[in-house]
């Protein structure tokens, strides 16, 4: 059973589906449209329960070629790395479903790009041929900036349109990449070209157009992420954006380009991966403490939220470009947990924009009395997203530093006080809008309803899981973080240093360790 | 019973959630005696297994729980040895007796089961960090007790100073534990793993001194946050914006300590680095002079008693910092005691003068409140080191040590001295000023004892502060046999004969006394004397060191901040704008341009993909 092709079909049928709803109906499409986003969740979820433990990396391959000249074919696996971004996809998209019931104008419309959105996201992450994978990276594209454009705030059509821009500039570059990174491979293998991302793998390219290349790519994914200094688009569109285009772009879209460039960049161009590494750490680690400081001073929330993002997609940049198991696996552990922790804060602030219409911390104080429970999940998520430990944030904080200070050690530490600022924007935040005596233009606001805990329950849920238990997630990451350093250390001279690789330390030390006793 | 050690943590954890979610159906007081219930099996349970090690027929033992991080190593695991069973000890039981001391104190608050969901949480918290066998877990719950902290001291988030105590104690922690997540990386580059057992078995063979220095040096940042010493110490007088009874267990007899315990616990790294041990110590012993002096200056009993914390946190420190770690320890756990029974104390006398907390609002309140004044007589005494309370004891000892050092360290020694003289002075005035001498509170309030849930706590603390001085003197060392084991291989503090230590116990309580006598003569008098003006005012605000951190750390943070927050809107999207005019002024001449932004976009983001292929080719090349 195809059933890789079926998850990227579904949210493709499901938004046929809605469209074919009568239009004197308005009132079923919300309910039809958080019944189908289920769908693809249900699918993540076989695939999760599925996915084998044994060592193989890429599993329920599938492939159909479509062009045998120009070596283009469907072809679709999932790694340990995919496997959760496309959970993280099927559970965020629902929730963010779930969270538009205020959105009155074009519902349909809205259903439907939300959904074909998903779509193609899911596209991104399951596909191994390049030239595929750009195609669902530049669908992305269209719904994401009608969803601004159209249900965005105040200065939508500014932000919709540098979102488009940005990343439109960056795909050029990307395009032309894949086009001549295709032809190299169509030499290898004696044809027009290829796009097989498995031929790339086993081409010897020298290290001189592996810097072109790199660039290439580098500067398309750069932009995603985004990092320093491609990061402007950001917080304008994250906070122009409805709440769920917030949720999607900072919970899924950014991953887009964490993930390029772990499956691409690294794997592809080895000995360039290892010569700019500097340079991306660098860039990664000034995100980090540029986008927490500029986060503190935000006087609007949402965008506040934002700037914090521009700071741990930098943790994750850094953990990238260490290079050692530990540096690449809190990468994508804290992959996950960033779509889970602002994600939910996005959700938040939306809940609270629903009732006030204002996202000025100045126009709140006090809340915490007035509405106990949101105050709580807010104060809860704050926390998960500054690193507290026992929830998901800290998990891949942890190991990320750990991780990168055994290759990047000066810069690790500069990294660190991130872990300060975060504490200080978060709190700042929380003490201005939740503490002190209640403003009395809060008066009468509702808590939660069941439907607003419905949506925040399962994230909280899932942050504390993680943040306790993160093993089962770990084990699947592992197998493919360990085949990237293999590629690595196979295709250039780096050399990963000691303890930088799951070691036994008790053969290494020499000493007996009487754990695991009782 | 060794084996449910994980019970320890569970339960109060328990507890915690079951106060968060259902502590509104279940109403005052029952949430409070759920808690009381929860931190009391807790101790209970542990009491027998600590028991064995006192007999010597126990051996420090490992527990497994599960794996967490895989990758770096990193299980779920608790270490059961003397040094963690004496901390469990002092967490569940000094926790229980306030626990049941807020059941009377928090009585009427419409947050009551929160608040003890809160204390649940904390008491969880710190006994993770007193039971892991591996630095990750003890982070995990050194972050864990700051959480607590934050939701304690702000519990009454409706005023905004509260609020605002609650965020600076967090984040000023955070600053510490910047410290704490750096050392835990030098730590795996150097070891591989986060295990004590293994750390510490092979510590002498794999770090050279400068290494070793600086681990223990960042771990000393991370102790200097937690236990409130230079330059961090700022945040806990603050911190007495919370209820008191969260300000005795957690902001002096507990989470405080902290720092020190995890620097005992490290013992043998702090071993391999001297410098370290001299700085720790020199800190310390400063922290304990400044705080003193602070402390003589307050008229707010919370605050007189928030600097003497910090001040006594500094001897322990200077205990640590001088290798005598049973001495710090064990002066740790008096004070845990006595500063409890100081706290919990000043509470019940808080909540006598219908929260009244001026001193000079007070006075005479001895025969209204006789037990709160018998009790607290006791911890007077201790705190001041008066023979044979318990605090006598082991200040004692760590002045000592220190004294045994010889050279400089005679001048640290000089110091805790003064700090002793210091002590004593300010805590007689504070004794004198709301006990003795005649009435000076406002004809409204009608001072009263407080109920038997409060004074129980009060009876038991003041029993073992009276008492337990004497299970380590110099004559009978039974503390410092029974934590060996957890300070295996560490040589004892040298050159400590008998009659040294003898005429060293002489000078300190002969200064002592003397203290306590020129305050007695100085307040135990009808007309109070003057204390405005000059060094006093200067003292009165901590020396204007909070407004210090504000001029020359907080403001240049936020115009930073703003800088960076401006460079965004000036410099990136402003040079696409000024590149924006540039194109659009150019191809006006070409042709009119209808999307001038797209090609602003275009323009500098042409710009930048240029400069990274360059710094790309460059620094590609020159590798």
């Amino acid at each position: 059973m195809p059933v890789l092709t079926i998850l990227i079909a579904l949210p493709f049928v499901g938004a046929a589906i809605i469209g074919l709803l009568p239009r004197r109906r308005p009132e079923v499409v919300f309910p039809v449209a958080i019944g189908v986003s289920v769908a693809p969740l249900a699918v993540a979820i076989y695939l999760l329960a599925e996915y084998s433990l044994d060592g193989t990396t890429f599993q329920f391959f599938e492939n159909y070629v479509l062009s045998e000249r120009f070596g283009i074919a469907w072809e679709l696996a999932i790694d340990g790395i995919s496997l959760f971004m496309v959970v993280l996809t099927a559970v965020l998209f629902p929730l963010a479903i779930a969270a538009s019931a205020s959105v009155r104008d074009k519902l349909k419309t809205y259903m439907i790009l939300m959904l074909v959105l998903e779509g193609a996201v899911l596209g991104v992450f399951l596909a191994l041929d390049l030239l595929v994978f750009f195609a669902f990276f530049e669908i992305v594209l269209i719904p994401m900036y009608l969803l601004i454009s159209m249900w965005g705030s105040d200065r939508r059509a500014y932000a919709a349109l540098k979102f488009v821009v940005f990343t439109a500039i960056g795909s050029a570059f990307l395009l032309v990449g894949i086009i001549v990174l295709g032809i190299l491979a169509g030499d290898a293998v004696g044809a027009t070209s290829s796009f097989d991302w498995r031929v790339m793998l086993s081409m010897d390219i020298s290290e001189s157009t592996q810097m072109w290349l790199f660039a290439g790519f580098g500067i398309a994914f750069a932009i995603k992420v985004p990092l320093f200094p491609f990061h402007t688009w950001l917080p304008d569109a994250h906070t122009e954006a409805p709440t769920a285009g917030s949720v999607i772009l900072a919970g899924v879209l950014l991953k887009m380009g964490a993930y390029g460039l772990l499956r691409f960049n690294l794997s592809l161009f080895p000995d360039a991966s290892v010569d700019l590494a500097p340079v991306l750490a660098v860039l990664g680690v000034i995100g980090i403490i540029y986008g927490a400081a500029a986060a503190i001073v935000q006087p609007d929330i949402k965008r506040l939220v934002a700037y914090s993002s521009v700071s741990h997609m930098g943790f994750i940049i850094l953990g990238i470009f260490a290079f050692t198991s530990q540096s690449l696996q809190g990468s994508v552990f804290q992959m996950i947990s960033h779509g889970l922790t602002t994600g939910a804060l996005f959700l938040l602030i939306g809940m609270i924009y629903d009732r006030t219409h204002t996202r000025a911390i100045s126009d709140y104080g006090g809340l915490a009395k007035q509405m106990p429970v949101y105050a709580g999940i807010f104060l809860f998520s704050a926390f998960a997203s500054a690193g507290l430990p026992g929830l998901s944030g800290f998990v891949g904080e942890f190991t990320i530093l750990v991780g990168s200070y055994l290759t990047l050690p000066v810069l690790t530490i500069i990294a660190g006080l991130g872990v300060i600022l975060a504490a200080v924007y978060l709190l700042w935040a929380y003490e201005r809008v939740f503490t002190g005596p209640l403003n009395p233009k809060l008066e009468g606001l509702k808590d939660l309803s069941f439907r607003e805990l419905a949506i925040m329950v399962p994230l909280v849920v899932l942050i504390i899981g993680l943040g306790v238990y993160p093993k089962p997630v770990m084990d699947r990451i592992q197998p493919s973080v360990e085949q990237i350093i293999d590629r690595l250390e196979g295709a250039s001279d780096y050399q990963v240093p000691e303890f930088g690789r799951l070691t036994d330390v008790e053969s290494v030390v020499g000493v007996g360790h009487e754990g695991g006793g009782g | 019973m060794t084996d449910l050690i994980w019970l320890v943590v569970a339960i109060p954890l328990v507890g915690a959630a079951v106060n968060l979610f259902l502590g509104k159906r279940i109403g005052e007081p029952l949430s409070g005696w759920i808690g009381f219930g929860a931190v009391a099996a807790s101790f209970l349970i542990a009491v027998e297994p600590m028991l064995g090690f006192f007999a010597g027929d126990s051996e420090p033992s490992t527990h497994f729980l599960f794996s967490w991080i895989p990758v770096l190593g990193v299980n779920a695991e608790l270490l059961w040895d003397p040094l963690s069973a004496l901390l469990t000890m002092i967490v569940t039981g000094v926790g229980a007796l306030i626990h049941l001391y807020s059941i009377g104190y928090m009585h009427g608050d419409e947050r009551f089961p929160r608040f003890f969901s809160y204390l649940n949480l904390f008491i969880a918290s710190m006994l993770i960090l007193v039971l892991a066998a591996n630095y990750a877990v003890m982070f995990v719950g050194w972050e864990l007790v700051g959480l607590s902290s934050y939701l304690l001291i702000s519990f009454w988030f409706t005023k905004p100073t509260a609020a605002a105590a609650g965020k600076k104690a967090f984040i000023v922690n955070r600053i510490g534990d910047w410290g704490f997540l750096v050392a835990m990386m030098l730590i795996f580059a150097a070891f591989g793993t986060f295990d004590f057992d293994i750390i510490f078995g092979t510590a002498p063979g794999v770090l050279s001194v400068t290494m070793a220095t600086a681990i223990t040096l960042l771990l000393f940042v991370a102790a200097a946050g937690k236990s409130a010493q230079l330059p961090l110490y700022i945040w806990l007088p603050d911190a007495m914006e919370g209820p008191t009874p969260v300000s005795a267990l957690i902001h002096a007899a507990t989470m405080v300590t902290a720092g020190v315990f995890m620097m005992a616990r490290s013992a043998v790294l702090f071993e391999l680095a001297p410098v370290s041990g001299g700085i720790v110590a020199t800190i310390g012993a400063a922290t304990a002079l400044l705080a003193a002096v602070i402390a003589v200056s307050q008229r707010d009993i919370k605050r007189v008693l928030a600097y003497s914390t910090i001040s006594q946190l500094g001897y322990m420190v200077l205990g640590v910092g001088v290798g005598a770690y049973t001495a710090g320890v064990f002066h740790l756990t008096t004070h845990a005691f006595f500063k409890a029974l100081l706290f919990l104390g000043a509470g019940s006398v808080i909540h006598a003068m219908s929260g009244e907390q001026d001193m000079a609002k007070m006075g005479g309140l001895r025969k209204k409140m006789p037990i709160t004044f018998f009790t607290m007589g006791a911890a007077w005494l201790a705190i001041s080191g008066i023979f044979p309370f318990s605090g006598f004891w082991s200040k004692d000892e760590i002045l000592a040590a220190t004294f045994a050092q010889g050279g400089a360290w005679y001048l640290l020694w000089g110091i805790g001295i003064v700090v002793a003289v210091l002590t004593a002075f300010y805590m007689t005035r504070l004794f004198v000023l709301t006990f003795l001498g005649k009435p000076r509170w406002d004809a409204d309030a009608h001072p009263h004892e407080s109920p038997a849930s409060m004074t129980i706590p009060l009876i038991v603390l003041g029993a073992f502060t009276v008492s337990f001085g004497l299970v380590n003197t110099p004559f009978r060392l039974s503390f410092e046999h029974f934590l060996e084991p957890s300070f295996h291989g560490i040589p004892h503090v040298e050159g400590l004969t008998n009659v040294l230590i003898t005429s060293l116990a002489s000078v300190t309580l002969v200064v002592a006394i003397a203290g306590i006598v020129v305050a007695w003569r100085r307040y135990r008098v009808d007309e109070l004397p003057v204390e405005v003006g000059g060094w006093w005012d200067r003292a009165l605000v901590g020396f204007g060191v909070d407004d210090l951190y504000g001029r020359w750390i907080v403001a240049p943070g936020r115009r930073a901040s703003e800088l960076a927050s401006r460079a965004d809107a000036v410099v990136l999207d402003g040079a696409a704008h000024g590149i924006a005019t540039g194109v659009r002024s150019a191809g006006e001449a070409l042709k009119p341009v209808q999307s001038g932004r797209v090609r602003t976009y275009a323009g500098i983001l042409a710009v930048a993909a240029v400069a990274l292929v360059v710094v790309t080719v460059l620094v590609g090349g020159g590798f």
